[in-house]
């Protein structure tokens, strides 16, 4: 038997060990990831954005939000052909709200993950120290934050706010009706980093040129749990309080405030991130009733919302009260989130503006959204209209002034776009790519 | 503001501080000086009667003061069975063994936060206070509620005084504190004692816990605070000394109202960090703790 094989297969022909051996060998090539990423990057390859998210940490109950408002943008764009025709695929990584951390995960997006982009950051201390990275590693990052840092210009050419309008324009174009409507002598309560020292440096100089004046600055340590002892340093001659606090400890604030002064308390006009993610009608804070918030998205469905924005709530899951539709107490960060939203419209438009195909095309894609000058509003832009500044690589657009009244937030004033304007300090376009 | 009326708002500030630390201090040296061991999840039994309490007070419906009081009940029986479980479950398994202890404690502390994360969520979530009181001094308001802690704390502790003083059950662990290997020849069931020592110490944070949260909200990483200012008032006080923790809650909590209020905030805590470096360098037992033997 042995022979009559041997004369049948020839000596010289492929053994069975060396054709498994070939076999494999195609099989792995075939099956490498980037083997198959390459032959499909023309055609339906999902598009990668790395989320830097706050799931843990002081930032978690806005991280959460902006997850849910992610996943329901995400699901509209890709319903509607995605990017290019190409689906998103957010790859979440949780940041702890910690900056070492949060350079950490631009890192590991940009180069494990090999994500197209970055996005989704809140905390402008993390935002800081992530910035760096994405501008080493080439990687375009778009930051949800609010902060004064990417309008700065101090960051660097891959960094872009171009959902959420910053905090010097904000208080810039509100400072104006606070002067008009409340009162001149404002005393400023403010953490002590640099979110709040933004809110310190502009809006002192806003207010002066409204007519005003601040008469006592009290920073507080962003991780204080107790505030009865700061309120003894506010001038008894205040007319208004301007209180922006974060963190756990904001109904304490309010609670203690509404205790230490009781009824003849002075103007109080607040930003919402005070009570961001909690209900205003926990029990302590009666004490805001008629006072005044900055949302940069309102809260509460108001009469005149547009059929836009009403789809986007309904596709974001929150109810009329703005909390999460079927769980009452699961308060929304809406003020903020709406950012999350349009962030990942505008990461589709420049995509499609720069023809985007892979990580090669990263300055290409800086370039398009640098070009872009501005966004209507619609289902894609649902909290308003805005102007986009390629230079500082910010966006400006409308806020709002509500005051509290039954229980609920109502919009009594809509400041303009060119309210928020101011002189640029930096100019990106400049440094290279 | 004159300087009287600031003062007293100082003290009235310093005086909750120093009430809640003892009541949560208290837990901490109870565990070490019984048992020997440090408790780093000790911040996290905290956390978790707070965040209990606003379990069980959002579950009871009718007057605040109805839902207060169950919390008050059933948040300390239920972080104590959680102490009492992982005392069973961890501690016994490595024998007490003081290096394994701060390690599995030190686990324990993520297993809780996480856990409460998961189940409980990222948000501060206020439990309403049993009443509103609000009383108003001539120059400015003041919680009624904060003096009700102070009131309760002090009743807390006179009664942990005494069951420890003048109860079998405090004889019997005063006995082990002090001789463990003499504790089980005269039939103590030591093991038993470092349970029972363990849930309690839990149950008094637990308490505390309870009385702060309408007053701070509940929060996941709550703990972390009370944990660090509980070893602080330990160490100054002298590690296993009831009435060193209680002096040196009281000099911590009214130090830190009276300097954060007319200095800074951060001043306060360095002073109470250099005290502890102080009292670890001239008298490393403590104020009122005796030399190890």
């Amino acid at each position: 038997m042995t022979k009559k094989s041997s004369i049948i297969l020839p000596s010289t022909s492929i053994s069975r060990r060396s054709a498994l051996k070939g076999i494999a060998a195609a099989g792995t090539f075939a099956a490498a990831p980037g083997f198959v990423r390459y032959a499909q990057a023309q055609s339906s390859a999902p598009i990668k954005i790395g989320f830097q998210a706050h799931k843990t940490g002081i930032g978690a109950a806005y991280g959460r939000w902006y997850e849910r408002t992610t996943t329901a943008a995400v699901k509209a764009i890709n319903a509607a052909g995605g990017i290019n025709g190409r689906p998103i695929e957010i790859i979440t990584e949780d940041d702890g709200t910690d900056p070492k951390r949060g350079a950490e995960v631009v890192a590991k997006l940009a180069t494990q993950h090999q994500c197209d982009v970055v996005y989704g950051t809140l905390f402008s201390h993390v935002v800081v120290a992530s910035a760096p990275v994405a501008g080493e590693l080439k990687i375009p990052y778009f930051v949800v934050s609010e902060g004064y840092h990417v309008a700065s210009g101090k960051l660097n050419r891959y960094c872009f706010q171009p959902g959420i309008t910053d905090v010097r324009s904000q208080v810039t174009a509100m400072a104006p009706w606070v002067s008009g409507n409340l009162g001149k002598k404002v005393t400023m309560i403010f953490p002590d980093y640099a979110f709040g020292h933004d809110h310190r440096d502009y809006f002192t100089p806003a207010i002066k040129a409204a007519g005003g004046e601040v008469i006592a600055q009290i920073p507080i340590p962003p991780t204080e749990s107790s505030f009865t002892k700061y309120f003894p340093q506010i001038p008894a001659e205040t007319e208004v309080l301007y209180h922006v606090m974060v963190g756990p400890a904001v109904l304490t604030f309010v609670k203690e405030l509404g205790e230490f002064y009781g009824s003849n308390k002075p103007q109080l006009f607040g930003f919402i991130d005070s009570l961001e993610a909690v209900d205003i009608n926990s029990p302590g804070l009666e004490f805001l009733d008629g006072s005044h918030f900055w949302e940069g998205c309102p809260r509460y469905t108001q009469a005149n919302d547009s059929e836009a924005m009403k789809a986007y709530r309904a596709a974001v899951g929150i109810d009329d009260n703005g909390a999460a539709v079927g769980d009452p107490k699961d308060v929304s960060t809406a003020a903020h989130m709406f950012g999350c939203w349009e962030t990942l419209y505008v990461i589709k438009q420049a995509m499609e503006a720069a023809g985007y195909q892979g990580p090669a095309d990263r300055a290409k894609l800086v370039e398009a959204t640098e070009a872009i000058q501005g966004f209507e509003e619609g289902p894609e832009h649902p909290q308003g209209d805005k102007v986009f500044d390629g230079k500082l690589h910010q966006v400006y657009g409308h806020q709002n002034i509500s005051k509290v009244e039954g229980g609920k937030l109502k919009v009594v004033h809509r400041t303009e776009i060119k309210d928020g304007m101011y002189e640029a300090e930096g100019d990106y376009t400049q440094q290279a790519l | 503001m004159g300087f009287g009326p600031h003062l007293l708002l100082a003290t009235l500030e310093g005086l909750v501080t120093a009430a809640v630390l003892a009541l949560t201090a208290l837990g901490l040296s109870l565990v070490f000086g019984v048992m020997r061991i440090v408790n780093v999840a000790h911040g996290e039994f905290f956390m978790l009667g707070a965040v209990i309490a606003w379990g069980v007070a959002s579950m009871v419906t009718g007057n605040p003061a109805l839902g207060f009081v169950a919390a008050l009940v059933v948040s300390p029986l239920v972080v104590g069975a959680v102490a009492f479980l992982s005392e069973r479950l961890v501690l016994r398994r490595l024998d007490y063994n003081p290096e394994s202890t701060i390690v599995a404690t030190i686990g324990l502390l993520y297993l809780i936060q996480q856990a409460a994360l998961t189940f409980y969520g990222p948000e501060a979530r206020p439990v309403e206070a049993p009443f509103n009181l609000r009383i108003q001094f001539p120059w400015f308001g003041y919680s009624g509620y904060k003096l009700f802690v102070i009131i309760a704390a002090i009743v807390l502790l006179t009664i942990v005084w005494v069951v420890l003083t003048r109860t079998r059950i405090g004889l019997i662990m005063r006995a082990t504190q002090i001789d463990r290997e003499m504790a089980r020849a005269f039939a103590i069931p030591v093991e038993r004692v470092y349970a029972g020592v363990f849930a309690l110490g839990a149950m008094l944070a637990a308490i505390a816990a309870v009385l702060i949260v309408p007053i701070q909200q509940a929060h996941y990483l709550m703990g972390l605070d009370p944990l660090l200012l509980s070893f602080i008032v330990v160490i100054i006080g002298g590690l296993g000394s009831l009435r060193g923790t209680l002096v040196a809650a009281l000099i911590i909590g009214v130090s830190d109202g009276i300097i954060a209020m007319f200095f800074s905030p951060t001043l306060a805590k360095m002073i109470a960090t250099a005290a502890v470096a102080l009292v670890l360098v001239f008298r490393p037992q403590g104020l009122f703790g005796t030399a190890s033997r």
